[in-house]
């Protein structure tokens, strides 16, 4: 019996092919919608987590800065409170910390023969290499050397040999910045754009003692950077680095610090909520118009259902029982949703495909969606059907046979 | 011969506003295995409220109607549904085949509720319509073929599960003459079989081909007579 109803619908349908095809469409668009939208948003989600984790989800960021004595707030990284010693501190008291980076940087023109460049200049210490994620492609990394011979060394991106050394070969090479020589001793593996849309392979390192005493004569840094163990030792560790500030600094309890502390892993919580918000917007909006066409079922079912009185009051006649003429249309809407859900799993997964490809969004599909989406559909067609189906079943034969 | 149908003061009321229709009054009637019978009357007589209570399409207001000897006047609606599926063999004034399908999956159809595998329905279905004469127009839908055919396709249609009567309601009302009496020889070779056959007409020469004609009118029985042909032999 329940293969005869399932023949019997897809029967119905074939011998009405263009009225099928508008349904289908509807749920065909639903599913494949909501299957694109949320390898959209997922494709966003990942896409931030690859760019802050690339940045380091375990860096913290000291910056000097916040309220002075005065009430006046200046800009943060500016101000003269942060000191090489502090970083120095930092490393030798607080547990959990694998790298600390002291940095100050400063826009400079940079020359090489007749080409010449301007960028931040960064100086810092050699490890900087590494909690920022970057490699030494050619030549060597700055060294402690270096840094106690405060010597004029650099470290440049490729966007510097690209503008700089158009053939090449720059290790070994003098580059002028701010008039003065500074040797290539290595160059960068290319990293591409941050998140921000910042070009990272811009950059020049120098070693920090020659930065600040040398180039700029300061005696403060702008900014410490701070690389933990692992994430989750991250808010101890800025709680500790936040606290020996205060005391090294002489702040007293009732004021404000003079120092500011990013954190890479909260910021990166609060972009996955964002890209999670939108990824439950975009599936929303798709799911909508699955809703949308899990009515357009009802509505044609309802028509058939009229349509197809006479048709039903015979079936009865000749012994269909109430499950028999139920079945049979129920069947009929849910082979809708299971054809209208393949066929919609196919639509989205060349929408996303087709996204990543022409728009260049990355785009992730996911299973449990592709599934969701199929049982979801197939539940909407039942769901629809099970009001035109129990019209159909409690047809009253002889009314139905008299029907014109 | 043993009664198939019996009727014992059978009612039927409709409702209708706040005056109450009393489409069957008392009638009592019975049929046996074997005979032909022709319920004639005038419209309004009751016949076709009469042939949806002996068809099982409908249930009686009061009254007792046994079918093949089985109580059926208290039956619920699915109860109702398998016995017309196993009993009851309709015949309609306008056919009533399904336009989609072919003469022989029309056939089948009824086998279909019964749950009869579908080799064997279709088995049966092509035996049904050769003894009415379409085993060359298995492969038709209704609407290629003429209205004598289609009636025939709706015979064998209402033999195919072997019902104990066949029930046939204005079977020649959308016929030709031709074809009228053609559809009538095959009613009559059925009987003439052993089938039990209960037929709704308004057409005088039609109810004087069968062997039993009870006349209606105002939901009584006014008359019943029984018929001697010379084709009875």
């Amino acid at each position: 019996m329940f293969n005869e109803s399932i023949k019997m619908a897809i029967d119905g349908m074939i011998s009405n092919k263009l009225r099928t095809l508008l349904t289908l469409l509807g749920i065909i668009i639903g599913v494949g919608a909501v299957i694109a939208m949320v390898s959209l948003g997922f494709g966003v989600k990942e896409q931030i987590k690859d760019n802050i984790s690339r940045l380091g989800s375990n860096l913290l960021i000291v910056q000097s800065g916040g309220r002075t004595a005065t009430g006046a707030r200046i800009q943060a990284g500016s101000g003269a409170r942060l000191t090489d010693e502090d970083a120095k501190a930092i490393e030798k008291n607080i547990d959990g910390i694998k790298y600390v980076a002291p940095m100050v940087s400063r826009g400079y023109q940079l020359v090489v023969g007749n080409q010449n460049w301007t960028t931040n200049v960064q100086g810092s210490t050699p490890n900087i290499i590494d909690i920022r994620d970057y490699t030494v492609e050619e030549g060597r990394n700055i060294n402690d050397h270096d840094m106690a011979g405060k010597d004029r060394v650099c470290v440049i991106g490729k966007t510097i040999v690209e503008n700089l050394f158009p053939d090449g070969d720059p290790v070994g090479k003098t580059i002028r910045i701010n008039k003065a020589p500074f040797k290539v001793v290595g160059v960068l593996g290319a990293k591409g754009q941050s998140s921000g849309g910042q070009d990272q392979d811009d950059v020049v390192f120098v070693p920090l003692t020659t930065a600040m005493n040398r180039m700029m004569g300061i005696t403060y840094v702008n900014n410490i950077t701070i690389q933990a163990m692992n994430e989750n030792v991250i808010d101890s560790v800025q709680a500790e680095v936040e606290n020996l500030l205060r005391i090294r600094h002489r702040i007293k309890n009732s004021d404000d610090d003079d120092f500011s502390v990013r954190n890479l892993a909260a910021l990166m919580d609060t972009m996955m909520s964002t890209a999670n918000t939108i990824t439950m917007l975009l599936g929303c909006i798709a799911a909508i118009s699955l809703l949308v066409g899990g009515i357009g079922i009802m509505n044609i079912m309802l028509v058939s259902v009229t349509e197809r009185t006479r048709e039903i009051g015979i079936r009865k006649a000749l012994g269909a029982t109430y499950n028999n003429i139920l079945l049979q249309f129920l069947i009929e809407s849910a082979v809708i949703g299971i054809i209208g859900g393949f066929l919609g799993v196919v639509l989205g997964i060349g929408a996303s495909y087709a996204i990543s490809t022409f728009a260049e969004w990355k785009t992730v599909i996911s299973v449990p969606i592709i599934i969701i989406s199929v049982v979801f559909s197939v539940g909407i067609g039942v769901f629809f059907g099970i009001y035109p189906a129990r019209k159909a079943a409690l047809l009253d034969p002889i009314e139905a046979l008299r029907y014109e | 011969m043993a009664d198939v149908i019996v009727l014992e003061d059978i009612v039927k009321q409709f409702i209708m506003g706040d005056t109450i229709l009393q489409a069957l009054d008392h009638v009592n009637f019975s049929v046996e295995e074997g005979d032909f019978i022709a319920i004639m009357g005038p419209s309004g007589s009751g016949k076709s409220t009469m042939m949806n209570i002996l068809g099982c399409l409908d249930r009686p207001t009061s009254g007792r109607y046994y079918l093949d000897g089985k109580e059926v006047a208290g039956l619920s609606d699915d109860e109702l549904a398998r016995t017309r599926n196993a009993k009851i063999g309709f015949v309609f004034q306008n056919f009533n085949l399904l336009s989609k399908i072919t003469a022989l999956q029309n056939v089948a159809l009824p086998l279909v509720y019964a749950g009869v595998p579908e080799e064997e329905r279709l088995e049966r279905a092509r035996i049904a319509l050769r003894d009415v004469g379409l085993e060359d127009r298995v492969d038709h839908k209704p609407n290629e073929l003429s209205g004598g055919q289609r009636q025939r396709v709706a015979i064998a249609r209402a033999l195919v599960n072997n019902p104990a009567i066949v029930m046939a309601d204005e079977p020649t009302g959308n016929l030709d003459t031709k074809s009228s009496y053609e559809i009538m020889e095959i009613f009559k070779k059925l009987n003439a079989m052993g089938k039990t056959i209960v037929m709704v007409t308004h057409e005088p020469d039609i109810g004087q081909q069968t062997k039993r004609i009870l006349v209606m009118r105002d939901g009584h029985l006014n008359s019943d007579e029984r018929l001697v042909h010379d084709y009875v032999q």
